[in-house]
This record gives structure tokens, sequence and C-alpha cells, in this order.
């Protein structure tokens, strides 16, 4: 019998605040969450602005625990957070006689920033410049100021697997656990495969999704480097313009989403209140290039009709799309296109937005708060806006609700994530019938 | 599952201190060879550890095609790695990918759908290349020693290229080899330690399973021979600093003194097939993969659980994923580090499991010979363990006699071992988070 997976509960950490209803009403009403940089100086910066989380009630929301995930990077802690809400609204707080061992997570979880002063500082450390000599580094000098420097318990709280772990220690779920780190597609990633090892078996509750923080000096260095990320630093508020033709990058932001899975028996034996399905998953590479994504969109589209596919659906069925939508020149113009393709005649009757015009862009915890926003959006039969959109591109021609939310019946909802490197995912979420 | 297709393994390409390929390193472990030798990517005589397990050297132009030359700039040593072992993988499965066929090795035309090959690699933190990153930080220093951020943002950082960042996203592992093979279906990067591989391997298994590829490259690869990465390890307390005049008995998995692990670097990948697939092109079969399981040590996500809590969790799993009785399994491939703490963990972990019949069951490790190469570590002893249930043949492990406890694993010591081995199961661990996974494989038969 095919094994079917509810969605029981959902939390989420982003720069508009750390409780879902909360940020649901504030996207709705196109509510921007972008400011200038606090978390470290970056006022000569290309970029000066970002999506900062300004609110972390960790301390609440773990309670005697707090002390034990004291040592947790700035991922980590998002993950905790959003994963203990994400457990209370499923009603696992109280729930009896669970099999922890048939319990797990999977996460897109980012590598922990960088001890920043500490690995900059024994990095100049080593670099030589002596008179007799050109500059040049040395790696003896280097090793002498890093043993002084780093510190081992930092260095060993970066590791990308670490927030799974930590949310794991936490509820003590014994079952499988992954991270992966298909960079910005990673959470999507994260919640399709989990779903796959429900279908399969390989458990019965998941808690998945993603968790992820590059607003350091080392994470906007590397995407300003890129050009990837919007300098309009003289207009901040409106900087994230999803599908506009005056787009000119994307807005890092940070944050975290996890949902729980569940398989549906489970879910009802237990009485939990079920918010929406999971009915497909698509997951291809472009395999074209890592520096450009393929000029017709075929890693998107495969993506797409391998999770419309697995769901059984075709696309008169689709009545919302959660774009990936960066803001980027091309991921934009070739998501459009990878749309067209797939939802052909219909492509310019289905609403599409980007969250990512309040949010910025959470990388690897991108896909996963905007599942979260697909599963609420079909509740409330109202879609979030695409905000900051004035000038209408000939290359993205279709319909982004502009600016304003929409009242709208959603039966199902496809979410689109595509990663640096051409790794690219589509999950399919549906309104839940018994 | 119905429907479930059946999943074998038909290649295996690792690289590892002991050589490029199965062949080399399946010779220099039979002939109890060590790779274990002073460190020499980078001078380590200021650090407590100086002893490393390095790749030999190669020439990434031989496993590539040379549409991809120029993208060899953006590869970090980890993903150059990769390259080396997918090739090696899809010429030892034989198939025919893009790759094969632009470099004219084969007569014939590709042999699989790049529509249905798939590539999941596990992948370790990168860390980016120091001393490109602390010329270019030496730029933007105005006290003398530390970075002024201000003038790091208006000039410091131009002296990075502009492709900087690509190098080092862990998960351009697995993109740079779906671009060399054209593999396009789907495609995954498990960064969760030294468990990566087995994970990885276990996913693509899944995958292959229920009808998503026909065909995946998958295991794990990682390069912990730069400073950054054997810092951060000395810093956690895990390398072997007391050998470094004594290479060759430095790395001791579950040994009776254990004085830490020896750091190293390379990776395996294996080619998972469905059966049908295989058999449509006349593969030569190396075993069927029937089981995987994985668990998760909750104790602590810095330390494993004494009584090895994950580690059963995974085995047994794995055990019932495959309908097999530990009685029936001929060969344990354990992890095994050096490191007292984890080895302790593990070895109870698998006794939980297989009871005090344990030590009378042959097991094989390369850790003796080659120390642990992060996320590479596991797929590379899962690739040996299938050579060997291929070849009814068990590796000696190096450096394991020097346990004195009867109480442990039969490892082999002295020479190879033939026996008949019908069954074999693999172990992945990591140290950091407390993932465990494992994987059962069966000697194929009709």
């Amino acid at each position: 019998m095919n094994r079917r997976i509810v969605i029981t509960g959902m939390g989420c950490v982003t720069p508009l605040g750390a409780e879902v209803e909360d940020v649901w009403k504030k996207l709705l009403a196109g509510t921007c969450g972008i400011r200038p940089t606090t978390l470290f100086d970056a006022k000569t910066f290309p970029t000066t602005f970002a999506a900062e989380v300004k609110a972390l009630p960790l301390a609440e929301l773990l309670g005697d625990e707090a002390e034990i995930h004291a040592s947790a990077s700035r991922n980590a802690r998002f993950a905790l957070a959003a994963g203990v809400m994400a457990w209370r609204q499923a009603g696992l707080d109280h729930a009896l006689a669970l099999d922890h061992t048939r319990m797990g997570v999977y996460l897109g979880g980012g590598e922990g920033p960088l001890d920043f002063a500490a690995a900059s500082q024994a990095a100049i450390a080593g670099c030589r410049d002596d008179q007799a000599n050109p500059i040049d580094f040395d790696s003896m000098r280097w090793a002498s100021a890093a043993m002084e420097l780093l510190n081992g318990e930092r260095e060993l709280e970066q590791e990308p697997n670490l927030a799974a772990a930590h949310v794991a220690s936490l509820f003590n779920l014994e079952g499988p656990n992954f991270n992966t780190l298909t960079a910005c597609a990673a959470s999507t990633q994260a919640i399709g495969e989990a779903s796959n090892m429900i279908q399969y078996g390989d458990a019965d509750v998941m808690l998945t999704g993603g968790t992820h923080s590059m607003i350091h000096p080392i994470g906007v260095t590397g995407f300003n480097r890129l050009t990837a990320l919007s300098t309009r630093n003289d207009d901040w508020a409106t900087a994230s313009r999803p599908f506009d033709r005056s787009r000119d990058g994307f807005v890092l932001g940070e944050g975290a989403g996890i949902v729980v899975l569940e398989e549906l028996s489970h879910a009802q034996q237990r009485g939990a209140s079920i918010m929406g399905e999971i009915v497909g998953f698509g997951s291809t590479a472009d395999a074209y290039r890592v520096t450009d994504i393929h000029a017709e969109g075929r890693g998107p589209i495969g993506a797409m009709r391998a999770a419309l596919h697995n769901a059984g659906l075709g696309p008169s069925d689709i009545d919302y799309i959660s774009a990936h939508g960066t803001g980027t020149e091309e991921n934009d113009k070739i998501e459009t296109r990878a749309i067209r393709e797939v939802f052909g005649d219909k492509a310019p009757r289905v609403p599409i937005s980007s969250i990512k015009s309040m949010l910025g862009h959470l990388i690897a915890a991108a896909g996963a708060v905007e599942l979260i926003t697909c599963v609420l959006a079909i509740r409330d039969g109202m879609a979030p806006p695409t905000m900051h959109y004035t000038t209408p591109d000939p290359n993205c021609d279709l319909d982004y609700i502009p600016n304003q939310a929409r009242k709208m019946k959603i039966r199902a909802a496809l979410s689109n994530s595509f990663g640096f490197g051409g790794q690219n995912n589509a999950i399919v979420v549906q309104a839940f019938t018994p | 599952m119905q429907n479930k297709k059946r999943v074998v393994v038909t290649g295996v390409g690792i690289a590892t201190p002991l050589g490029l390929g199965i062949e080399t390193t399946w010779d220099a472990l039979l002939a109890q060879q060590t790779a274990i030798a002073p460190l020499k990517a980078f001078d380590a005589s200021k650090l407590s550890s100086k002893i490393a397990g390095e790749l030999p050297a190669f020439k990434l132009g031989d496993f590539i095609p040379k549409s991809h030359r120029k993208s060899t700039k953006l590869m970090c040593r980890d993903i150059e790695i990769a390259v080396v072992c997918a090739y090696h993988a899809v010429k030892h499965a034989g198939l025919v990918t893009k790759c094969i066929v632009e470099r004219s090795e084969s007569q014939g035309e590709a042999n699989v759908d790049p529509q249905r090959l798939g590539v999941s690699i596990g992948a370790g933190l990168i860390p980016a290349d120091l001393r490109e990153l602390a010329m270019a930080f030496n730029t933007a220093v105005t006290d003398g020693k530390t970075l002024d951020l201000t003038v790091w943002g208006a000039e410091g950082m131009t002296n990075l290229t502009p492709l900087w960042l690509l190098k080092f996203l862990p998960n351009m592992l697995a993109c740079h080899v779906t671009i060399v093979h054209d593999a396009q279906a789907p495609s995954n990067t498990i960064t969760c330690g030294e468990a990566s591989g087995h994970l990885a391997i276990g996913e693509a298994y899944r995958t292959i399973a229920r009808g998503d590829a026909e065909v995946c490259i998958c295991g794990g690869v990682e390069s912990k021979t730069n400073p950054m990465a054997v810092g951060r390890q000395i810093k956690m307390g895990r390398l072997n600093t007391q050998d470094n005049n004594n290479p060759t008995c430095a790395s001791q998995p579950f040994g009776d003194d254990q004085k830490g692990m020896v750091i190293s670097e390379g990776g395996g990948l294996v080619i998972l097939e469905c059966l049908e697939h295989a058999r449509q092109r006349n593969a030569h079969i190396l075993g069927e993969l029937v089981g995987f399981g994985c668990g998760h040590d909750t104790y602590h996500w810095q330390k494993p659980c004494p009584k090895g809590r994950g580690t059963a969790l995974a085995l047994s799993k794995a055990l019932a994923d495959a309908d097999v009785k530990p009685d029936a399994v001929d060969l344990l491939n354990p992890f095994g580090t050096g490191i007292a703490m984890h080895d302790a963990s593990e070895l109870a972990g698998w006794r939980e499991v297989f009871g005090p019949q344990l030590g009378d069951k042959h097991a094989a490790t390369t850790r003796g010979s080659m120390g642990v190469n992060g996320a590479g570590s596991g797929a590379i002893d899962f690739a040996v363990s299938v050579m060997a249930l291929s070849t009814n043949t068990v590796p000696p492990s190096l450096n394991t006699d020097r346990a004195t406890s009867a109480n442990t694993f039969g490892f082999v010591s002295g020479g190879a071992v033939d026996a008949n081995i019908q069954t074999m199961i693999s172990l992945g661990s990591s140290l950091s988070g407390g993932q465990r996974a494992a994987l059962v494989v069966k000697k194929f038969k009709e």
C-alpha cells in the first residue's frame, strides 16, 4: 500500500519574525524584512544591506535545555527554534508511545559561520612580511597563531551536520539523520528526500527543512565577488525585485524553516491535525556549467515535470507556484521560460510569486520557508505577493501576483528551488483530503 | 515497498593514498603497504601532528573531456578527487558516458541515458584555500595584525577572483561530476561528516529501487590534508600527535593504546544500477545491494554514546531491510578511527548486534593503512569490501594485530585470506554529529 505523507507541524525563523502565523500575516501584507546590515560592519561592501533575523526567542523555547545547546552555531540555533515550534504544533510534545527509532531529521543546513575574528587573524599572522623577502604565506607562522586563536568546540560546531544533530538530540530522534547542502536547493531537497524515506518505510516521522546564515563577511564577500547580490544601497527597502525588469541581484537573508512530515496513519492514530500533504517531488541536475544555468532551463523543467509526474498531477492541477525567483537576471528569466515549457498554454494563468521579495534569499533554508507559505496559501485561499514589482520585463511575462496578495482557491501548489551549480528541486503540496 | 527494483553494484572507483583506481589500492592492501607518511602538502612542522595519508600525484586532464578543461580552475582538491573517482568508477563499470565518448575511449555510443543517470556525493566542510585567502586578507590590514573590514569591503575583497566562492561549495563535487558525465537525473550532496558516503549510497539505492534513476554514481570524497582542516582536527583533540616519527604504526583502529587518528584524503564513488539495466548491457555484477539502514546517536553531538546505540540501530536496521540475520553475514566492515571514545562506542554497537560471535567473523578496514579520509572514508571501505565479496578474499587490515584484547573484530593480518563471502555489511560513522549508516551487500544470484 502506498504510504501518504502529511504535514502536521511547521516552525520558522525569518527576518520577519519567528512565529509562523505572524510571519504569514506580514507576508500577505507585503512587509519587507530587508534593512542595513548590522551583523558585521558592511558599510564599505558593495552590498550594505540584508534580511537579518532580529528576534530569536531560543531561551524561552528551549527552557531547561538552553544551557546544553549553548555551543550551537547561529544555524543550529535557528534550527532548534524552528524545530521546537514545529514539534509543539504537531502535538508531539505530549504524544504518547512514540517509537523514536522511527523518527528522524533531514535538513538542508548550511555550514556554521566561520569563527571570523580568529580565523582571519591567524591567516594574517601567516603572511610573512619582512624586508628581505616579498610578502608570502608561511604555514608555520599561521600554525603557531592558529593553535592559539582557534577554539576546538567552535570549530566542531561549524560542521554542516550539526544543526540536524542538535535537533535530533533535543527530541531524541534516533531514526535517519541527514544533512544535504545542495546550495540554494537544499531544504526543498531535504523535504523531498525525507518524504521519500517515509514513503519507503525508513521512518514514520521526519523533522525536515533547512537552516542557514551567510550574512557574515565571508558569505557576503563570496556573493559580492560573484556579482549575485543586489547593490541597490540607496534603496535597500525595495532592492529585492524578482521578475522585475530593474532587478539587479538577490538580497541575502537568513533563517530556518522546519516541518513535521508524518505518515498518514501515524498522524491519524494520534489524532494530529493535518495541514497538507506532500504529493510529489522531483530532483535533477542541469549537467551544464557550474557558472551558468542552462539557457533553456532543462534542469528546472525536468525537476518540475518529475514532481508533477510523481504527484500524478498535470499542469492544470496546480493553482499556485512558489518561484525560486531570486531576483537575479538569469534565474528569473530562465525560471519563467521553464514554467512556460512545463505549463504550456496554461502558464499565463498560473499565479506565481516569490516571497524572496520580502524575506530575501535564505539560501539553504529558502525552500523550507517557501513550502510553509504554500501550505498556508492553500489553507487560507490567499497567495502572497511578489513585492517591488514595477516594471515588466519582456523575458518575464507571466502572472507574478505583483505587489498585492491575492484571494484565490489553491488545491495544489508547486514550490521550486534551484542551486548554484545546477542541482534543481521541485515539490508539490496539496490540501489534505482523507 | 511494492515493485521495488533490484539494485546491483557494477563498478567502484576510488582514489586513496595507496593509489588511484581500485586495482592499485587493492594490491597495496594485500601487500600490507601503508600510505601514512610525513605531510607534504604544506609545512606542518609547527603543528603537533605532522603525518598524513596523501594521494599520489595525478593529472586531472586524464579524467575529463577536453570540453571541461577550463572548469578545472574552479576545482578545489575535493572536487578534483571526486572527478578522478567518478572516472574510475565509470570505467570499472564499463559505462560509456559523455566523458568516455568525448575522450574517444569507447568504440560505441553512450550506454546510459543522461536523464536516467544520477549523482549523489557525500562531501566535507571545505575550507577556502588558506594561502589565497590569507594573502587577500593581508591587503586589508591597518593595525599590523587584524583585518580592517572597511578596507576589505572597499578594496581587499577584489583580491579574490570573482568565481572564488564556487570552488569551495560542497555541492560542486556532485555538480562537476554531473557535467563531466552528463548525469541529469536526481542529484544530491550529503554533508554528514564521515557517514556521508554511506548515506549517499543508501539514498541512491532507494532512488534506483523506486525507479527515479537507473544508474547512480554515488559515494563520498574529501581532502583534509590542508592547513585549516588539520588545524581544526588538532584543536578538536582527534589527531595522533605521538607517532610523528613512526608513521607506519600511527593509525591503529580498535587498538589497545589509542592515540588518535591520522588525517587523510581520498574518496570512493560506486556505480549502482538497476538489475535490468546492468543485464541489458551485460555488465559484470560485483554484488547486489540488499540493505540500507541508518540511525542517529543522540547521546551528544560532540561525543558518541559509550554503548554504541546509534551504531547498533544502523546495523540492525540495515540487516532487517536486507532480511538477513547476523548469523548469515560473512564479512564485517567496521569504521574505526584510532580515537578511543569513537572506537569503543562503535565496538559496543557491533557487539550489541552480533553478540559473542563478533570476533569469529572476518572483518576488514583500510584505516590502518591510510588513516581517516573524512567524508571519503566510508565509501572507500565500502568499495574495498565489495571487492572482497566479489573475489572471496579478505584483505589484511594493517595495524589491527596490535590489539591484544580477544574481544574485538576478526581482522586478518599477515596476508589475505580466502573465504566464501556471501554477505557483507559496512558501517559509516560521523565523528561529529552522531550520524550512523550501514549497507548490506550480497553476492549476486539470479
